[in-house]
């Protein structure tokens, strides 16, 4: 085995033009229990941990101020391998979404190491970024020597169960979301409070400029994904000025229900993921709902 | 390959060291240092807790080369000469320790709470210690003894 150890980002690309079957490690937290346990023996690892970069966000584009919720289509751009625990602590505000969702991971120790990056490298279905990510309609940032650039909507990434559009010479350098503009929730159904993989999970976003509602379904289908028609259901007969229709909600929740193609397995079977679905759908959404009314009343 | 990094404020370098090996492996079987304890090797049980860089990590999850140059401190870094640390002595005084396989694991992701959090709330030390498993105590000493060390940590200013 070798052990590649780029300590910048043209060198990384470099490693991975030359040797596509280099297994890319960030925190480690799938890469080595699958060493560990020899489910995978890689011909090389490309060690991602000396590409300061990657532990980086900024926001890019729009106000330069950096003023956070605003709509000046600014995006935070989250480096691959920031880690769950600086997402949770510095990121709660623009992105509350996908930090609800970095604190539902694993433990503290994992979550000082595990990274979004590594999250959609690894692209399980499980995977806990994926619903926020797809609720606020992000974009992966992924790279190569040789084609450069490729923005890749969060829609387009996950192709089948641990299969995404990445390409063998590609790395993830970062995902692009666009900071909240309204609220967003995230839910997951576990056989306990910490240190489990999601049964099944939820996220939602509103979007209110644009009156919009994003969802983002996890661990109720061979990939992520956003539950559509529940979707347009929203867009189309959602009053932004009133109180949550109860009929509208409970519509909305059969859709999301509808949109998730769970299997039975291990940690649940299909008709309980079926049906926790809907119930988190209802949920996040009464939630948003509440959070939303309150800000305009306020 | 070789590594070469520094452990409780002690530069090492470990030689042979097989591409796919984890910290855990190189502190315990290369450098002699057995404190920290390998029960899973998949980040399940939080016994081969470590600070690396001055973060709590599984070494267990950790590429040997990615600690080249890094500082690691274990366990045994942890009290000073003789004088145990303040979460060490309270996990004796509050009988926290029973078989010991989890304790090393559990002391290092203590000390690094009461570190960031003066007086951490019941609640706050459950979720610290949410990634270490322990089979024998129960937990609820090792929670009072947490609180305890916080307490003492803070009394002592
Ligand atoms: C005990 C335990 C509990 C866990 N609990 C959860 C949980 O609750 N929720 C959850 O979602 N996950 C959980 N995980 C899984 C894991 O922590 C996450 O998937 C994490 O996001 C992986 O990030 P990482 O940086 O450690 O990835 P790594 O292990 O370093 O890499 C993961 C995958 O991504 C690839 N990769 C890494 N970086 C890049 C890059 N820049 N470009 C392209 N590919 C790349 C790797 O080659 C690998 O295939 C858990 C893991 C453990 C061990
Ligand atoms: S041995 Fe590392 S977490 Fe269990
Ligand atoms: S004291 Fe025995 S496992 Fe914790």
């Amino acid at each position: 085995m070798d052990f590649l150890r780029p300590t910048t980002w043209e060198e990384a690309l470099a490693a991975k033009a030359d040797r596509p079957d280099a297994v890319p490690i960030q925190g480690g937290t799938d890469v080595m229990v699958e060493i560990n346990m020899d489910v995978r023996r890689p011909a090389a690892l490309l060690d991602l941990n000396q590409v300061a970069e990657l532990r980086e966000w900024a926001m890019v584009g729009g106000t330069v101020s950096g003023t956070v919720g605003g709509t000046a289509g600014g995006m935070c751009r989250v480096g691959a391998a920031v880690p769950y625990a600086r997402i949770i602590e510095e990121l709660a505000g623009p992105l509350p979404g996908l930090a609800q969702a970095a604190r539902t991971v694993g433990s503290p120790q994992i979550r000082n190491r595990g990274s979004v990056g590594g999250n959609l490298g690894a692209a399980s279905p499980a995977g806990d970024s994926h619903p926020p990510l797809l609720a606020a309609g992000a974009v992966v940032e992924a790279e190569s020597r040789e084609r450069g650039v490729r923005m890749i909507p969060a829609d387009e990434f996950y192709l089948g169960v641990k299969r995404s559009a990445l390409e063998p010479d590609e790395l993830i350098r970062a995902v692009h979301v666009r900071p909240a503009t309204g609220p967003q929730y995230f839910s997951k159904v576990g056989t306990r409070n910490a240190m489990v993989i999601a049964v099944c999970s939820f996220a939602i976003a509103l979007h209110p400029g644009e009156r919009r509602v994003g969802t983002g379904i996890g661990s109720a289908a061979p990939t992520p994904r956003r539950a559509l028609e529940a979707e347009e259901l929203l867009a189309r007969e959602l009053d932004w000025t009133a109180p949550l229709d109860p009929a509208l909600s409970r519509r909305f929740g059969e859709l999301c229900a509808a949109a998730a193609a769970p299997i039975d397995d291990v940690r649940g079977k299909a008709a309980y993921r079926v049906h926790a679905i809907g119930v988190m759908a209802r949920r996040t959404l009464a939630w948003a709902w509440n959070d939303h009314l309150g800000r305009r009343a306020a | 390959m070789r590594v070469t990094f520094t452990v409780n404020g002690r530069e090492e370098i470990a030689d042979d060291v097989w591409e796919g090996e984890s910290l855990l492996y190189v502190l315990r079987e290369r450098v002699g240092l057995p404190g920290s304890k390998n029960a899973c090797e998949q980040g399940e049980c939080g016994s081969c807790t470590v600070y690396l860089d001055g973060v709590p990590v599984c070494s267990c999850l950790v590429a040997a080369g990615q600690a080249e140059g890094r500082q690691v401190r274990t366990v045994e870094g942890l009290a000073e000469e003789d004088r145990l640390d303040p979460v060490q002595q309270a996990f004796v005084e509050c009988g926290a320790v029973q078989c010991g396989f989890c304790t090393p694991g559990l002391l290092v992701q203590a000390h690094d709470l009461i570190a960031r959090v003066e007086r951490p709330s019941d609640a706050e030390i459950r979720e610290a210690l949410a990634g270490n498993l322990c089979r024998c105590t129960g937990y609820e000493k090792i929670i009072e003894a947490v609180r305890l060390a916080a307490e003492r940590k803070a009394a002592a200013g």
